[in-house]
């Protein structure tokens, strides 16, 4: 990576100083815990104008033509946000209890004012159903903004998307 | 009910009004149901766009058993059961593809996608035995109505068109929104578990009473009207077509709104090539009713559901096991449309879908409470005292009333009693 580029993308906020991976590890569990805890609003507020918010079916490479399991621009994030937000949303009524890991982080590309990145993610769910496990290669691209960085496009790629799944109705 | 409790004779837990708990959960009765349902109806398998090219396979399912939907090397659609008659093992391994032949992966027997056997490896060893014994096991009866490929395993019981009746009308209604007449699968299945039994999903396919309740919050942020074509002001009809299979009827609704694509919540301006491509194949009148009507929401028993958008396939895995397999209808020559049915579609249904993750819960939550044993009956009286006849002499109700759901339970007596 180019020193001189990774030493404009300001900090995170709330993150410590540190390198271009640390400062994308710190963002990225900061987006985790804020999804655990069901921070409707500060999540949301991680989207960029132009956000892609994209979990495939079936290994589709296109979702313009295949059926995906979520596949949001930014209004429809809004939308998804909104009724969770209803309280009578009744799959998270009562809401899912969640803890998930994201490890294996890896910087993939950096490009003027975006970083893209991946990581791997495990997540515990318990609800009224019972206990799933949840495991996915996610994909992101983040951009830098004033306040640290920015979701473009998050890629939830579930290793067992080709099979039936359970309700997924937390924000994976 | 210590009676009912040794009993695997169903007949006695379905009234018509109230059926017993116990068709929900018991192990006994499922297996019932696999043998006399699933395994001698005619069950919905795939539609013949999934497999466009000769030699093209796809992998369906008629109940829990796997089958593979096949366009043959002589341009027939055969079903043939994915199970090596040498030792059981599974022929094929993958979900699609395109070949003329399967290769056992075990002892290397092939077949032709007919299903006879082409070959053994190292045939000596059978001294010239005649092949034709061991062919692949294939769904005996294959019928296609318009595209929609269903099997059966009953080897003689009626025609598919006999057994479709009055819901063939449905599948008519759903073709007209096509220009050319035609559906196209392309787009892939989500498939969506739940922990309910399969009837539970029947049920719910065409009930009117749920929606304003289970669906409220979506209709609050998407600031939509459709809630109201559920509630208690709404002229739309539930029916009973008879053979179990249901609808609910929104035309009634839709022609009283008296504007073209009103049912897909948009306008002719706003799909030019779609409104000119219907008035061109249909005529301006015809067309112009077409898209008034719209597409039917409709339930074929056992396991086809036309939801006006999407195609959902019930596939019962166990008593308590239930995929839900589901797709955007695609209209050929309708491109335009076909994009935003597929937008509108992962927005909706599926696991994370804003209307299917709140059914589901539901089909969760109902096969728990089933599991409790006071009260043991469950009631589906609703609208009892005002259900009618309709002109072709089907039984109609409210859009809130019980009247599909009896019908199912109706057909589905007959079913288990014989």
């Amino acid at each position: 990576m180019d020193q001189k580029e990774i030493s404009t993308v300001p900090e995170p906020s709330g993150s410590r100083r540190g390198s271009l991976l640390e400062r994308v590890e710190q963002f990225l569990f900061m987006e985790a815990r804020l999804q655990d805890t069901h921070a409707y609003d500060e999540w949301e507020a991680l989207w960029t104008e132009d956000a892609i918010y994209w979990v495939p079916a079936n290994g589709a490479t296109n979702p313009e033509m295949q059926m995906s399991i979520i596949y949001d621009n930014r209004s429809r994030i809004g939308v998804r946000v909104s009724q969770l937000k209803t309280g009578r949303h009744h799959t998270q009524t009562p809401r899912s209890e969640l803890a998930r890991i994201v490890s294996n982080v890896e910087l993939v590309e950096q490009t003027r004012g975006e970083v893209e990145a991946r990581a791997n993610v495990f997540i515990f769910e318990d609800n009224l159903r019972g206990e799933t496990l949840w495991a996915a290669r996610n994909e992101y691209r983040l951009r830098v903004s004033d306040t640290g960085f920015m979701m473009v496009r998050k890629k939830v790629s579930l290793v067992n998307n080709h099979k039936p799944i359970s309700t997924l109705s937390f924000l994976i | 009910m210590t009676s009912l409790a040794n009993s695997h004779d169903c007949r006695a837990l379905i009234e018509p009004a109230r059926v017993h708990s116990r068709l929900y959960y018991d192990k006994g009765i499922f297996e019932q149901e696999l043998e006399r349902i699933w395994h001698k109806s005619w069950v919905y398998v795939g539609h013949v766009s999934e497999v466009p090219n000769r030699n093209d396979y796809v992998t369906k399912s008629i109940g829990p058993t796997p089958v593979l939907l096949v366009h043959d090397r002589t341009g027939q659609i055969t079903l043939l059961l994915n199970k090596c008659p040498h030792r059981g093992n599974q022929l094929c391994a993958y979900r699609e593809g395109n070949r003329s032949t399967f290769t056992c992966p075990y002892h290397s027997w092939t077949f032709s996608n007919t299903g006879e056997l082409t070959g053994f490896a190292y045939a000596d060893g059978y001294n010239g035995a005649d092949k034709t014994r061991f062919s692949l096991g294939r769904v005996p009866r294959v019928a296609v109505y318009r595209g929609f490929v269903f099997g059966s395993f009953a080897s003689d019981g009626p025609s598919l068109e006999d057994y479709l009746g009055g819901a063939k009308a449905s599948l008519d209604q759903l073709l007209d929104n096509s220009p050319e007449g035609e559906l196209e699968l392309t787009a892939g299945f989500l498939q969506h578990r739940t922990k309910a039994n399969w009837k539970f999903l029947l049920e719910n396919e065409t009930d009117g009473y749920h929606p304003a309740f289970v669906h409220g919050s979506v209709f609050q942020v998407t600031d939509s009207s459709i809630g109201k074509l559920y509630g208690p002001q709404s002229n739309a009809l539930t029916r009973d077509f008879g053979n179990g299979h249901t609808e609910f009827d929104l035309r009634p609704e839709w022609r009283r709104l008296d504007k073209p694509l009103a049912w897909f919540g948009t306008t002719e301006d706003r799909l030019p090539d779609y409104t000119e491509a219907m008035k061109a194949s249909y005529g301006a009148e015809r067309a112009r009713q077409i898209m008034i009507d719209g597409s039917p929401h409709t339930m074929i028993f056992p396991n086809l559901f036309i939801a006006e958008i999407q195609l959902f396939v019930l596939q019962p895995i166990a008593v308590d096991e239930t995929i839900q397999h589901v797709t955007a209808l695609q209209f050929k020559g309708a491109p335009a449309f076909n994009r935003r049915l597929r937008q509108q579609t992962m927005g909706s249904v599926g696991p994370a879908g804003f209307l299917l993750a709140d059914d589901t819960e539901m089909y969760e939550r109902n096969h728990r409470g089933a599991l409790i044993s006071d009260p043991e009956w469950l009631t589906l009286s609703r609208g009892l005292h005002r259900e009618r006849r309709d002109e072709n002499g089907y039984l109609i109700g409210h859009s809130t009333d019980e009247v599909p759901q009896r019908g199912i339970w109706r057909h589905y007596a007959s079913l288990m009693a014989a």
